[in-house]
Order: structure tokens, then C-alpha cells, then sequence
């Protein structure tokens, strides 16, 4: 078994794509991320991996000069977030379109304005239809574990898909944590060498990234449909082979006591140990409540969701970003859509939490549940929570 | 219209949209765009070339007596030419 290590957790991101075989990395610095970044980069200048580290004059650029690197065959990898990640924002559904292996570190933060640096998810939901395979992680060792899978999800031959790693700024990029660091030789035999399904290469010329009509288009974003669905399977075989190897199970839609709840709380990303703890409280007070984790939020897994979800009485969904003018949340949103057409469903209660780094402790959690099992809030509307009036 | 050799169905997109033939876009005529057409009045044409480098479909082309004439498959009738053309020696008319 690997040794535990006392590390940041951003550093230790770096030090695990480090260990990925990368061959190029493109990063712009911007709070909470910048760590990554400047890591990879002294790995890089040290000599201690072998791969082209391309400083940038901004995420844009980025995330271009990782799509022409990806094109030639190479393993590449960028990571950003909040306003960099909006500057992204033209390029990424490119990257889908043509069906490049790009892996994205984000180290979640909320979107300006008013100008705030601290975590929430509002950069990564105006993302959500770009066609990227988009994860969430809950602590540090999840964003190691995850940011190497990631590699072997989005290179697979049935995906070729980019995927992006939500890691939540601060609360997770910034703690010192304990985490075990994949063995090197393991990490090799999971991760093969890229096999790319075409490369930029002058003996072979083709084409990447061409102009296609309305007589095409339609098909071309059917079939990039159908490549994101059908990476489930991908997704899903590989986190077995990662429990089998390095004895850690993922799955779409962690539960924590959900069996005979009567009242569901879900959370995306690292809220869900906070929320297990209030869990126990209200268990302890009597109250029949679980937890639901939503780690893969694309491709939706909308089977899992109902699954889980289905057997409640009461969803308490928790989002970190706002709808503005529409139906609240975005994760809510979704999962009362993915349980609409079933015959019994669930009642759906929506709670807007964390938003630029505001802390929701455990006793927040307790009273969202509790308002909930007390009827003191309306069913299918949607709360800032702890709002001042 | 030239009839394209592209996917029947979205089963038949190749991965990305990767074209692995070169030279595949000369086969898609965009003259068939085209609402005007450049006319060369070779009295006035001083075979300057202006018109051949600021095509910017690289349609104009030389002819073996040094004048000038656009491929008409290729033409978008975009009038850049006629433009350019100091001595004025090109008009643009309506397709009939």
C-alpha cells in the first residue's frame, strides 16, 4: 500500500497529472488554480517529467494550445477556474466537437460579479452543455484519484471525450491533507500510452475541425450526443478497475444511509462531509434522512438518480449556483427533471448554499432537513439559504 | 448544387469529424452561393493582376493570353474583385 502524505491538496493534483505521463501542459494562473499550474510548471523546469510546459498569455490560450498539442497525438492536460474558466468558454464545446482527450483541473470559484475569489460552483454551470464528461470530487484524495482516471476515461476508444475534474476552490485546493499517492508502476499499468484516434502528422495529412452546413450539422451533434451517453459504460468499467487496483470505489451517485430515509439531501462536491455529519445528528434526533453525492454530473446519470432518489418522500436538493430568472438551481433542476415521468416521485425542496464561499456548517444542514421534515417550506420552490432580509 | 460525399447518418460521422482524405473541400463548389458574377472587359484590363491576388477564394486565374477570369465553381460572386480593380475593368451582374 502507498505512503500517506501531508500535502495541499492543488500541489498534490500537479504531482499526480505529474505521475500521468503527460507529454503537455498549458496553463494560466488565476486564484484558486494558480497552485496547479505552478507546480506542473517546476516539475517540468526540475527535469523531474518529461513533457513541454507552454506558458500562455491567458485561459484562452490555453485551452487552444492544448487542442493543438491533443491533435498531434500528445497527453495533455490544463486546469483553471472561475473567470478563466468563462474565457474558455468559446473553445470548450470545440474540444468536444473534436473529440479530443483534454483533461481540465477546475478549481471551482464564483463567478464575477461582485468580484469574489472564494468557492462556489457558478463557473462550471455555465459550462454544463459544452459536451465535456464533467466530474465533482469531494475531498483530496478524490481529486487524485480522479484526475488520473480521468486520462484513462477520455482517451478511451469508445469515449474520446474531454473530461474536467470540479475540485472546489479553497475548501479543497488550499487544505493540507492526508493522501495516499498512487504507486508509480500502478499508474503506469493503468494508464497505457495514449493510442489517438488521428494525429496532426505531415506523412498522413487530414483534417481537424471542419466547417460543417445545416445539411450536416445535425448528425455531427446527434453522434456527439450519443459519444457522451455511451461514455457511462467507459466511465463505470473504469472505476471498477480502479477499486480492483487501488482499492477505492466510485460511483455516479455516493449514497450515505439512503436505504430507509424517508428524506433525501444531495450535495455535489466537497459539502457532501459536512452534510454526512449532520446526517448523523438528525439520525441520532430520530429524523429518517440520508445523502445522495452527485459525482458525475455529465453524463447524467439519470438510472442512479432515480434509483436512489425514487424510494425518498422528500429531495432536498443543495446547488452552489443560481439560475437567475429561472427554475433555481441547476442540479435541482435536473434531477426534478429526471424524475418527472416517474409514477411515484419524491417531493423536490431547493436550497441555494455556499455561494462565493459563504460557510455552511453542519448545523445549516440540520435546519434545511429539519424546515424540510417540519413541512415549514414549500415543496418545488427554491430558498437562499440564510439570505438576510 | 454539387451533390457532397459526406455521412447517410449520425452513425456514419467519423469520430470528431476527422476528414482523412486531403483535398477533400475543392470537391464542394461554392459557386452554387454565387447571386452575381464578376465580367473581365478586356479592353480596360492592364493584366495587373490585382484582381488574382485579392481573391480570396483563389478562383482568378491567368489565362494563357496574361488575362484574367474566375472559376465559376468556386466564385461566391463576392465582388472584391470588381472593387480592387483600378482601371475597372470588372463588373459585377446579376446571375440570369
Amino acid at each position: 500500500m502507498a505512503k500517506r502524505v501531508g500535502m495541499e491538496v492543488a500541489i498534490a493534483v500537479a504531482e499526480v497529472v505529474g505521475q500521468c505521463n503527460i507529454d503537455m501542459a498549458a496553463v494560466y494562473p488565476i486564484t484558486p488554480q494558480s497552485h496547479i499550474g505552478e507546480h506542473l510548471s517546476d516539475l517540468v523546469a526540475d527535469g523531474k517529467i518529461d513533457a513541454e510546459f507552454i506558458t500562455v498569455e491567458s485561459e484562452h490560450s490555453a485551452i487552444s494550445a492544448v487542442i493543438g498539442a491533443s491533435g498531434t497525438g500528445a497527453r495533455v492536460y490544463t486546469a483553471t477556474s472561475s473567470q478563466g474558466l468563462m474565457l474558455m468558454h468559446e473553445i470548450l464545446p470545440i474540444v468536444s466537437a473534436m473529440r479530443l482527450p483534454v483533461v481540465m483541473g477546475i478549481a471551482n470559484r464564483a463567478v464575477s460579479g461582485p468580484l469574489n475569489i472564494l468557492n462556489d460552483h457558478s463557473d462550471i454551470m455555465p459550462q454544463r452543455d459544452c459536451g465535456w464528461i464533467s466530474l465533482f470530487v469531494e475531498n483530496g484524495q478524490e481529486a487524485l484519484d480522479l484526475s488520473v482516471q480521468a486520462f484513462k476515461i477520455a482517451e478511451h476508444k469508445d469515449v474520446n471525450l474531454p473530461v474536467c475534474v470540479n475540485i472546489d476552490g479553497f475548501q479543497l485546493t488550499h487544505m493540507v491533507e492526508p493522501l495516499e499517492f498512487p504507486e508509480q508502476e500502478l499508474v503506469d499499468k493503468f494508464l497505457p500510452p495514449r493510442v489517438p484516434y488521428a494525429t496532426l502528422h505531415p506523412d498522413q495529412p487530414l483534417t481537424m475541425g471542419a466547417f460543417a452546413m445545416a445539411d450536416y450539422f445535425t448528425e455531427i451533434l446527434k453522434a456527439k450526443d450519443e459519444a457522451l451517453k455511451n461514455s457511462k459504460k467507459v466511465i463505470l468499467s473504469v472505476w471498477d478497475e480502479w477499486a480492483k487496483m487501488f482499492g477505492r470505489k466510485y460511483k455516479p451517485v455516493e449514497t450515505y444511509k439512503t436505504e430507509d430515509a424517508e428524506i433525501i439531501l444531495l450535495t455535489m462536491g466537497s459539502m457532501g462531509e459536512t452534510a454526512e455529519m449532520a446526517i448523523d445528528e438528525l439520525r441520532a434526533k430520530g429524523v429518517s434522512v440520508g445523502l445522495a453525492k452527485l459525482r458525475l454530473w455529465r453524463p447524467f446519470p439519470f438510472e442512479e438518480i432515480r434509483e436512489v432518489l425514487t424510494k425518498a418522500k422528500k429531495v432536498v436538493v443543495t446547488d452552489r449556483a443560481v439560475s437567475f430568472g429561472g427554475p433555481g438551481g441547476p442540479v435541482c433542476s435536473e434531477i426534478t427533471a429526471a424524475l418527472y415521468h416517474e409514477a411515484v416521485r419524491p417531493a423536490m425542496y431547493n436550497y441555494i448554499i455556499g455561494l462565493g464561499g459563504r460557510d455552511v456548517p453542519v448545523t445549516d444542514f440540520v435546519d434545511m432537513v429539519s424546515k424540510v421534515a417540519g413541512d415549514e417550506i414549500k415543496a418545488g420552490a427554491y430558498e437562499f439559504l440564510g439570505v438576510r432580509e | 448544387m454539387t451533390k457532397k460525399s459526406g455521412p447517410a447518418g449520425w452513425r456514419e460521422v467519423t469520430t470528431g469529424c476527422v476528414v482523412f482524405r486531403p483535398g477533400s473541400a475543392s470537391e464542394y463548389h461554392t459557386g452554387s452561393w454565387r447571386s452575381e458574377r464578376p465580367v473581365w472587359d478586356n479592353q480596360k484590363c492592364i493584366k495587373c493582376g490585382i484582381c488574382y491576388v485579392f481573391c480570396p477564394e483563389g478562383c482568378v486565374q491567368q489565362t494563357e493570353d496574361g488575362f484574367f477570369k474566375a472559376d465559376l465553381d468556386y466564385c461566391k460572386g463576392c465582388g472584391i474583385c470588381a472593387h480592387e480593380c483600378w482601371p475597372r475593368a470588372i463588373k459585377i451582374v446579376e446571375e440570369g
